[in-house]
């Protein structure tokens, strides 16, 4: 399994090319995709004629960029013109987008080969992608367990080497948490960074682009072609889009790294525990500054989360009303046959949450619910802003659990729970990066999670590189057929 | 806690033609959702102003001209049911 920066040096030096590749890639793919269940559409088609052209531009010596030629995964949560896109619904299970995403559009200007779409939570509503309508998605290094979620599909294409590079979506910790448990690379940017035109919407204060990598590299490439100020977004920040990759310097002498106390507590697996410490005692070796800080309000951020985001969605979702897209079931009257289409269309868990929405929306509860969490959400802030005035990055455990098996968690709380460490940088739209940092004794990967300022992706880049640079993990692969 | 009246009256509000056993695990999974979410009561936020986006926000706005469009066959593409050129519903109005 090659890198995405390895591929592409080796189509500028002629000693492969992005046919040949996409070619192995669909090989793979059809070999192995029946077993890891990480894609719901392949577009085969599509991708071998966007690999045909970029194998133009190389023989003509004019590559547009370093990703001209990537074989890239997308979650089926992003428009794409043409290709069908089903959020992991029933009820836009035949949908098929008009125009694309604006990272989409982006990423096709680059020169990626875009493979197909990958599977995930219906909705982006879940942390194990069992909540597909479709399909089960099992984790490459253990089939028998989750690859996390809800951008599950993304995370095992990438790690089972079905595709080199892959983007999802993190709401409340979707790509970090997968990323963890599939042993590979997941940054969620800050909110607005990337643009969320043409991304199917959950919690729209919370919704963000992020992609998944085997390095950090590749990430700071990935990041590169999407991120940027979009006029089609209202939300996408106008600041100028850094040189991530010159970001990686491999230095982190004087960098002051905070470990925050409350992600070290009761519920933290201690073989989690040991490695994510090790890997704070790397960074140190490497000169950093390791210091303890405190985030006293992370124990109210699961109860904060499950407020505002379902609070979002029950409002996003109101769109699906069997009228303009999607299914519809025939009632005797227009209210009716809406509510016979979202009952038939939406699965257990999306349901779940749009009754807690509404309801945490609804007369005499709104401020009990909707207007307490988003108070929370501030003094959450406050602790953050409180820590960066001393630190540059915080470290911490990605993951309270390594990946647990195929119904494991029925009890929904038990699965809200497995979020604890990636809903505050969610809740504050702070960067933040899940990296290999170790196995548990059972050969699972285990993730360390770095977070950054606002808009210091640069930092954050930096410090993941270094780490990921001093240690084996990002090296290691499943061994899958 | 959450009634089964409350259920009932929130699957109105959301559209959501539940059956029995739908209604009646809603509400057995929503009161254990709640009451744990119920914890944030304890916490003191008088004085504090809310967060209702990670970063500020301002109105973005644009010229107001003409510009090209989703056209109406697209728009129209993925409709359930259409007639000519609009979405077609069920009959609202009462004879």
């Amino acid at each position: 399994m090659q890198t995405i920066h390895e591929l592409t040096a080796a189509f500028t030096k002629g000693e492969s090319s992005p046919v040949a590749v996409a070619e192995e890639y669909f090989a793979r793919i059809a070999a192995l995709d029946a077993t890891v269940g990480a894609y719901l559409t392949v577009t085969r088609d599509e991708a071998l004629a966007a690999a045909r052209a970029s194998e133009g531009r190389y023989r003509a010596k004019q590559p547009r960029g370093p990703l001209d030629g990537a074989p890239i995964a997308l979650k089926d949560v992003f428009a794409t013109q043409g290709v069908r896109t089903t959020c992991g619904s029933k009820i836009l299970e035949r949908f098929i987008p008009p125009y694309d995403a604006t990272m989409v559009a982006r990423l096709k200007a680059a020169g990626a080969v875009l493979l197909g779409k990958t599977n995930m939570d219906e909705f982006a509503m879940g942390s194990s992608t069992e909540h597909s309508a479709f399909q089960l998605t099992r984790n490459p290094w253990d089939l028998a367990r989750v690859p996390g979620g809800s951008s599950g599909g993304s995370a095992a294409a990438v790690a089972g080497g079905l595709a080199a590079g892959s983007f999802g979506t993190d709401t409340g910790g979707s790509v970090r948490q997968p990323a963890a448990f599939c042993g590979v690379v997941g940054f969620k940017p800050t909110y607005g960074r990337i643009s969320r035109y043409g991304l199917i919407a959950f919690a729209s204060s919370l919704d963000h682009v992020a992609p998944f990598a085997l390095d950090i590299h590749d990430t700071a490439l990935l990041l590169g072609a999407t991120a940027g100020h979009d006029p089609l977004d209202a939300t996408s920040v106008s600041e100028p889009v850094p040189d991530y990759v010159a970001a990686l310097s491999g230095q982190v002498k004087g960098l002051r790294v905070g470990v925050p106390d409350e992600y070290f507590g009761e519920g933290l697996d201690p073989e989690i525990d040991r490695a994510v410490r090790a890997g704070i005692d790397t960074l140190r070796d490497l000169g950093a500054a390791v210091e303890r800080v405190s985030l006293p309000t992370t124990k109210y951020g699961v109860a904060t989360y499950y407020i505002v985001a379902p609070a979002e969605a029950s409002s996003n979702l109101a769109r699906y009303d069997g009228v303009k897209y999607g299914l519809r079931v025939q009632g005797k009257d227009l209210i009716d046959m809406v509510s016979r289409t979202r009952a038939a269309g939406f699965g257990a868990e999306v349901k779940r949450r749009i009754m807690l929405g509404t309801y945490a929306l609804s007369t005499g509860y709104h401020e009990a619910y909707y207007g307490q969490a988003q108070k929370v959400r501030t003094l959450v802030r406050r602790d953050f802003e409180k820590a960066f005035a001393r630190v540059d990055v915080l470290a911490a455990p990605t993951t309270p659990s390594v990946a647990f098996k195929h119904g494991e968690k029925a009890d929904p709380l038990a699965m809200y729970m497995n979020d604890v460490y990636t809903i505050p940088a969610s809740m504050t739209g702070l960067p933040a990066v899940s990296v290999p940092c170790g196995f548990n004794g059972a050969g699972l990967p285990i993730g360390l999670q770095l977070i950054g300022r606002p808009l210091d992706e640069p930092t954050l880049l930096r410090a993941a590189h270094a780490y990921e640079q001093a240690t084996p993990w990002h090296t290691k692969r499943p061994r899958l057929g | 806690m959450i009634s089964r009246q409350d259920v009932e009256h929130v699957a109105r509000l959301s559209r959501l033609a539940l059956d029995e056993a739908e209604l009646e695990r809603m509400r057995a999974q929503l009161s254990g959702i709640l009451a744990y979410i119920d914890t944030l009561r304890a916490l003191d936020t008088a004085g504090v102003e809310p967060t209702s986006h990670a970063v500020p926000m301002v109105n973005v706005m644009r010229d107001d001209e003409n510009r090209p469009c989703l056209p109406q066959d697209e728009a129209l593409a993925n409709a359930p049911e259409r007639s000519g050129e609009y979405f077609r519903v069920p009959k609202i109005i009462e004879d």
